[in-house]
């Protein structure tokens, strides 16, 4: 979706302004927010893919007025909401009122280091060979579908160089909205900055995404 | 030193003042009903909570992906390797998992500066970096990486050569990409663990170059 999250190219956000010895988090609320954010994951009832597109989908100002943590804890409210393991008035009562959905399983404290270690890794084996290789000229679509899509705004509709052939790999356009995992081919994908930005990009810049096969077409 | 009002939780930082453990400001009051909803609806163990948080606060972070990278400048053979097949390399040094079950490692040249960024979220390798800084997720950042590096980086301190190519890669999949510095001078025969203590994490990301030894610059 052309969400608030889709920042290439944005412009006014002012200097990125690092912070010198920064602390790993900034309020111990943040701590419990990452950890609560990692064991409902660990539920199973959603994808990384419908995490993102949840926390792309709140409102832009409400996007750009929150932290990343803020982003994360709004979002994981939504998809318990969305999932029925919670209710609005338990959210605004802070109690438990109701038993909701079970989950498929519950991470335990003793399982962490090994769920934690073993990731979940998105590369699938399909059948159909990749239609590009190494050194193809390609143009990503034009698209701007409402759903979740991992093809930002400033990439779309570029002729752009096949760098490497990544692999079949999960398609977050369908998998974020339950439409099934639809594995397909992923591509390493090189832009000059003038094919981006046009005039005064940067001669010495190039820019990649990764990009599934049906994000591109032959050039 | 300036800041963008929303480059840090407006309303739950108090980070920079010392005091961020006994406030129960709004973000702070949510998330602790959200997590005992949670709790009393067995959905969570607050225990796994408490372990993911200390596996990054002590475990998982930038010193894993220094290790990679003075592995790397130290053992040519492992740098092939690296460049080859990086979640390999890397999971033979212990590190791999979460946000790093991909890697590609990316290595600077004379002449090709590498840049990491994620303009659609916050992508970031875990694995090796642990969580990233409040920079990396942050617009500033995500909106200006790819069309304005040179503008960045000179906002880190780090003025490249005109020629110098940039290549920037917006990590849009499930690959992580760790950048591999340059090796500084001044460092011929070091070991690996001489090595790692100069790299730094934001040299990993693209945002720093790793300095000689004895050179604050």
């Amino acid at each position: 979706m052309n969400g608030p999250q889709d920042l290439g190219g944005q412009m006014g956000f002012g200097p990125v302004a690092p912070e010198a010895d920064e602390p790993l988090f900034h309020a111990a609320w943040e701590k419990r927010a990452l950890g609560i954010t990692i064991a409902c994951g660990a539920m199973g009832a959603w994808s990384i893919d419908e995490s993102r597109f949840t926390r792309e989908s709140l409102h832009p100002l409400d996007y750009y007025g929150s932290s990343y943590y803020e982003i994360w804890t709004k979002a994981i409210e939504r998809l318990l909401l969305r999932h029925g393991f919670v209710d609005r008035d338990e959210l605004s009562t802070g109690q438990k009122l109701r038993d909701g959905a079970r989950p498929k399983r519950v991470l335990k404290a003793d399982d962490v280091a090994a769920a934690l270690a073993r990731g979940t890794p998105a590369d699938r084996t399909v059948s159909h060979a990749p239609r590009f290789v190494a050194g193809d000229k390609v143009r990503t679509r034009l698209i701007h579908p409402e759903g979740h899509t991992r093809l930002p705004r400033y990439a779309r509709g570029r002729a752009g160089r096949i760098e490497a052939a990544r692999g079949a790999f999960v398609f977050p356009d369908t998998h974020a909205h339950g439409a099934g995992e639809a594995p397909d081919h992923l591509y390493t994908v090189v832009f000059s900055a003038a094919d981006i930005w046009g005039e005064g990009a940067d001669p010495t810049l190039e820019v990649s995404v990764d990009a599934w096969e049906s994000y591109l077409d032959p050039a | 030193m300036p800041h963008d009002p929303h480059s840090h939780g407006h309303a739950g930082d108090h980070g920079n003042h010392g005091h961020s453990d006994n406030e129960l400001d709004g973000m702070a009051a949510r998330v602790k009903a959200l997590e005992t909803i949670l709790t009393d609806k067995g959905l969570i163990d607050p225990a796994a909570v408490d372990a993911i948080i200390e596996t990054y606060e002590t475990r998982v972070g930038p010193r894993n992906g220094a290790r990679v990278v003075a592995k790397a400048w130290s053992d040519p053979a492992y740098a092939d390797w690296l460049k080859q097949d990086a979640t390999a390399a890397i999971d033979a040094l212990g590190y791999s998992g979460r946000q790093g079950e991909h890697m590609q490692a990316v290595f600077n040249t004379p002449e090709t500066h590498n840049l990491v960024v994620c303009t659609l979220c916050s992508c970031y390798p875990w694995s090796v970096l642990g969580l990233p800084p409040v920079w990396y997720k942050s617009p500033p950042y995500r909106s200006r990486a790819v069309i304005d590096p040179r503008g960045v980086l000179a906002e880190f301190g780090v003025v490249l050569a005109a020629d110098r190519k940039i290549r920037v890669w917006d990590s849009t999949a499930e690959l992580r990409y760790l950048v591999v510095p340059m090796r500084p001078s001044g460092t011929e025969g070091w070991d690996a663990d001489a090595l790692a203590p100069l790299v730094t994490r934001d040299s990993m990301i693209g945002a720093g170059l790793v300095h000689s030894p004895g050179d604050d610059a």
